[in-house]
């Protein structure tokens, strides 16, 4: 894969756990899905820095009386990093997160994007 | 783990099964006999099986699972025979055409079943879904308390 939204660092430190994403392709960019169970907008870090998005999610999950009988979840926080496309507009990069599960827009720039040219 | 196992729903027990929340009538139609096939076979096959956890304190038992990007009104919990089932589905994002470029996420249906450890009131069962997360909190029966007794006398 060498378009779109390449991951670049999966490398899982100490602290984080790679949450689980999808890239959709609409026709005006792209679409991140990043699941994120216990992340809220507060606890949220989206930054970019050239042509790298770097997400960082913290948990605050329920806290819970008494003694755990059996256990699946995951505490780490959870950090990934995407490589953009270079069509990318990153000015343009619009987040939302509902319910734990981030949506990351990803509009391509103006000129990149399909015209049609009237012939004068 | 002995008391704690995944059980698959067996086919006998659905008929009588008794949710807790008021949709019984729902329920009745939802969980006729022809659904009973598919929804045994989404148990064995299904791509997504949520991380679940299970707490036990002095009062309660909470169950924690994590559902991303569900809404509320999808997921169904339902209490049987000291089995906690929940269960419900999300629909894939990528509709109208879009091509998915890679994903990673399972959409479609899921269903967990735990049995509990201890009786619970079915009538006092209750859950939120905050920040993705699922918390039921299932009330002990009075019966399976533990119980200090004084010695008399």
């Amino acid at each position: 894969m060498n378009t779109t939204v390449r991951e670049t660092d999966r490398r899982q430190t100490e602290q984080f756990v790679a949450p689980a994403s999808s890239v959709i392709e609409d026709g005006d960019g792209y679409l991140l899905q990043v699941e994120m169970p216990g992340v809220n907008k507060e606890s949220l870090e989206i930054s970019t820095e050239g042509n790298e998005l770097a997400i960082t999610g913290r948990r605050s999950l329920p806290t819970i009386e008494g003694s755990l009988l059996h256990h699946e979840s995951r505490r780490e926080n959870f950090r990934r990093t995407f490589e953009l496309e270079p069509s990318i507009d990153v000015n343009k990069i619009n987040a939302r997160i509902d319910q734990g599960l981030l949506t990351v827009t990803l509009p391509k720039a103006e000129q990149v994007k399909p015209r049609r040219i009237t012939v004068s | 783990m002995k008391l704690i196992r995944y059980q698959a729903p067996e086919l006998s027990t659905w008929p009588t099964l008794d949710r807790w929340s008021n949709l019984r009538d729902e329920l009745n139609s939802l969980f006729d006999v022809p659904f009973l096939s598919n929804f045994a076979r989404q148990d064995l096959f299904s791509g997504w099986s949520p991380a679940l956890d299970l707490y036990q304190n002095d009062d309660n038992l909470v169950a924690m699972v994590e559902l991303p990007g569900m809404r509320k009104e999808n997921i169904e919990i339902s209490l049987h025979d000291g089995t906690l089932s929940i269960s419900g589905e999300r629909k894939s994002s990528s509709s109208n055409g879009d091509r998915a470029e890679r994903t990673e996420r399972s959409v479609g249906s899921f269903r967990r079943s735990i049995t509990l450890p201890t009786r619970v009131d079915a009538n006092k069962v209750s859950a939120t879904y905050r920040d993705g997360i699922l918390t039921v909190t299932l009330p002990k029966a009075e019966e399976a308390k533990a119980k200090h007794i004084d010695v008399a006398g």
